[in-house]
């Protein structure tokens, strides 16, 4: 009898992995909402990525509404987004800081210097001590932040142009 | 009027199944040659109503018929011809249907060249295979039919997506899909056998050729889509840990368990549980990566546009297939009996090592489905990226090419440590004499993850070589065994694949500057120089064709090497098309990156050592592979 029950691990293993994708479908994974939507970003103190490798705190952010975007150079995804942020940062509608994630810096600069750069602003957190505050789990992100430095909106996965203008809409939403 | 007759074809495809079940079970059941033979009709004829659907969708592909949608979606005046034809497959509904007719194929192979095996197993595989065709033309026709018409119809179409627009991807997913729905067969079996409780060794027998049939077409099939990663993406990488990429590996990984498990359970009669379970979680990987493809619970560059009801109803298919089967397998796998073997014979070595490939699937299947897992228990939020897989699955291949070298010198059933030490004197000499050699090469730059990688490779081929020579198969390799043969030189491929890995991750240089024309730069022995820019314009795209001169230091090599940057106008998608001089010991790609001010360029100069050996490796593989179906071994133990 005991034996029997040996050759059932294997359908049990299988349910609970039947199980989590289950919850999984349920969840979209480019869907979550943030918990710090409504709050300020978290203080941080980090090196900029760029080559004076000068320190960059709250303080240096931009006081109008910009976009916080989380990219890395190992991430095939960012590459989709990358055209849109380009575009973006040509128009000058809307500033764009990079958070760049767990990454490496000879890495980081490589791939802007390769594909472009539409950042105003780099931060360089190779350990996630930023992203790990602002709850990032999944590159690229984006979060929307107004001009008191008040997340708005998060947005998980690449950006498309639907999702970029639906974040304008909400920015003007805010404004009272 | 073409559209309507291919979902006609399809929908009576579906019928056929039906009928092909029904009449299999009855003839099984009831012990009736006559139902068996009108379920093999009944395949034979669906068989030919899928492929004949294909045909009428590549039709409208090669017509243009923009009044379906699928088409419309995928398809473009301006798509030259091959490219139209490899559209078909190049999106979620065309590919479904080119995975039901590829299974199609293989059952119909199978029905038609198992004359010899006892009916009554055949007509059990059957039947499972087809529960699978069913599950997946439901599938089809309800969630995602490729004839759904759209009237009126666009002016011109929306275009094949520009990655896809290359010949690698004209043949990576079907060689993909013949490995993956070839585990289709393995697991039938392995049910049939479940089910008979009469064959559980002999279906090993029967079953060894398919899988390594569909193994080597697997083996291909990621060979290729990482060739193709690595010069039409245009940053030279050759594998990323992409979810997706994931998903074709874990099959691969336990196909590869599954067939030394196989040959096991063949020759000795031992395994056969393992096998069993082997051949089930194959299949079962494989429908799960289709899964992580096309239901959207995952984030990954090559996910499918998705919809919750295909998610659904897969997952609903892999629970009634994979569940029924585990269900089957711990019902009835607890009445096998397995031959006896003392530790240090190669039996030990084999399940030694399909224990570690079982552990690596799990622990990549792990990392895959992590942040799903830490997501849905609500512990918070997670990535798992490339840093976690080379950490983990690196020490664990490490023992697992140590046993590979010893397992083929190593006596069946009994040995001793001794003995086999005595053979690998051999091969050891081999491999320390070679690794000097390499280590003074590259002595300026050691790296112990570098050298433990080389000398694990010249292990595995020098240990490899040893055993055509060994005693024991003296006659086999005089008899031109291909077993002996083609375990040989898949062997040899895999050395040769990890050599490729190693040198190329570790020594491969990098230069990524600003260039305008006429610039020089040098790297390592070589100089480049930024000979000319011109226009080039294509059938759907324009771009500009960068030329580039290298020459090494002693001028015995000189080349022009071309990179282009394309603009795709339908989709506003720009590419980069890499330049690449390949050679046998080391690739010289060069990308073109972003334009810089007016002149100026961002170029990336690359010197990949050894990049070839990665695919090298895998045609070995493959090529071993095939070249062991072509003989079965003999003495079966019954």
């Amino acid at each position: 009898m005991k034996k029997k029950i040996f050759f059932i691990i294997p359908l049990a293993l299988f349910f609970i992995m039947v199980g989590f994708l289950i919850v999984g479908l349920q969840l979209d994974p480019r869907k979550v909402p943030s918990p710090l939507i409504g709050k300020q970003i978290p203080p941080f103190n980090l090196l900029e990525l760029s080559a004076s490798k000068t320190f960059i705190t709250n303080k240096d952010l931009p006081s109008t509404p910009y976009l916080l975007n989380v990219w890395a150079s190992w991430c095939g995804a960012c590459l989709e987004e990358h055209q849109l942020l380009q575009q973006i940062s040509d128009l000058g509608s809307l500033k764009i800081v990079g958070l760049n994630y767990k990454d490496d810096f000879s890495k980081a600069t490589k791939w802007l210097l390769r594909y472009g750069d539409p950042y105003n602003q780099k931060i360089f957190d190779p350990d996630a001590s930023l992203g790990l505050n602002l709850g990032v789990y999944g590159v690229p992100e984006t979060f929307l932040i107004d001009e008191h430095g008040t997340i708005v909106y998060k947005h998980i996965g690449p950006l498309t142009f639907e999702k970029y203008s639906h974040l304008l809409q909400q920015l003007k939403n805010n404004k009272p | 009027m073409i559209p309507e007759l291919g979902a006609f074809f399809l929908i009576l495809s579906l019928s056929l199944v039906l009928i092909q079940i029904s009449s299999l079970l009855i003839g099984v059941l009831s012990d009736s040659t006559i139902w068996i033979n009108l379920g093999k009709r009944a395949l034979y004829v669906h068989a030919l109503a899928v492929i004949l659907s294909f045909i009428l969708l590549s039709y409208c592909f090669a017509t243009n018929d923009f009044t379906v949608k699928y088409v419309s979606m995928n398809s473009n005046t301006l798509l030259p011809i091959q490219y139209r034809l490899s559209a078909v497959w190049g999106a979620h509904e065309g590919s479904l249907l080119l995975w039901i007719m590829i299974l199609a194929i293989w059952i119909v192979a199978f029905a038609f060249f198992s004359s010899s095996l006892p009916k009554k197993f055949v007509a059990w595989t059957l039947i499972f295979a087809g529960i699978i065709s069913l599950g997946f033309l439901l599938f089809c026709l309800f969630t995602s039919n490729p004839f759904i018409r759209q009237i009126p119809p666009p002016s011109n179409g929306a275009d094949l997506n520009p990655l896809l627009q290359d010949f690698g991807l004209i043949i990576h997913p079907p060689m993909l899909y013949m490995g993956y729905v070839g585990f289709a067969i393995s697991f039938c079996c392995a049910l049939a056998s479940l089910m008979l409780k009469e064959y559980t060794n002999q279906w090993a027998v029967w079953a060894r050729k398919w899988t390594l049939l569909a193994w080597a077409f697997l083996t291909m099939g990621i060979a290729l889509g990482s060739w193709w990663a690595y010069y039409e993406l245009g940053w030279g990488g050759w594998w990323f840990w992409d979810p997706v990429e994931n998903a074709s590996l874990m099959p691969w990984l336990v196909g590869t368990a599954l067939i030394h498990s196989l040959n096991a359970t063949a020759k000795r009669g031992v395994f056969a549980g393992w096998s069993l379970l082997l051949a089930i979680s194959a299949f079962g990987l494989s429908l799960l990566g289709t899964f992580l493809v096309r239901s959207g619970v995952l984030t990954s560059v090559h996910a499918f546009a998705t919809d919750p009801a295909r998610g659904i109803f897969i997952l609903l298919f892999i629970v009634v297939v994979v569940g029924g089967a585990f269900l089957i397998y711990g019902l009835k796998a607890s009445q096998i009996d397995d031959e006896g073997y003392t530790f240090a014979s190669r039996e030990s070595y084999l399940l030694l090592n399909s224990v570690v490939l079982s552990v690596v699937t799990a622990t990549i299947l792990l990392g895959t489905l992590y942040p799903l897992a830490i997501d849905a228990l609500n512990l918070g939020k997670i990535s798992v990226g490339p840093p976690y897989f080379n950490a983990v699955v690196i020490p664990i291949m490490a023992p697992l090419m140590i046993f590979l070298g010893i397992a083929p010198l190593a006596r069946w059933r009994r040995d001793n440590w001794q003995i086999t030490l005595k053979k690998l004197k051999l091969p050891l000499l081999g491999t320390i004499f070679f690794s000097i050699a390499v280590l003074l090469m590259l002595v300026e730059n050691l790296t112990i993850m570098a050298v433990i990688g080389t000398v694990l490779s010249f292990w595995v081929i020098a240990t490899s070589l040893t055993t055509l020579i060994s005693k024991e198969n003296r006659t086999s390799v005089k008899r031109l065994d291909g077993v002996i043969f083609g375990r040989t030189i898949a062997h040899i491929g895999f050395g040769l694949c990890v050599i490729g890995i190693t040198l190329v991750s570790y020594y491969e240089s990098t230069s990524h500057l600003k260039m305008e024309v006429g610039d020089k730069t040098q790297l390592n022995d070589y100089s480049f120089k930024f000979a000319s820019l011109d226009d080039v314009k294509g059938p759907n795209y324009e771009g500009v064709k960068a030329t580039f001169e290298v020459t090494n230091n002693k001028e015995t090599y000189q080349v022009q090497i071309p990179a282009e940057k394309r603009f795709y106008n339908t989709r506003g998608m720009t590419m980069t098309e890499a330049g690449i001089d390949a050679g046998l010991l080391k690739d010289i790609y060069i990308s073109l990156g972003e334009k810089i001010g007016d002149e100026a360029w961002s170029v990336r100069l690359n010197i990949k050592p050894f990049v070839r050996f990665i695919w090298l490796g895998a045609i070995f593989m493959a090529v071993g592979g095939l070249i062991a179906i072509s003989i079965t071994p003999k003495r079966v133990k019954a």
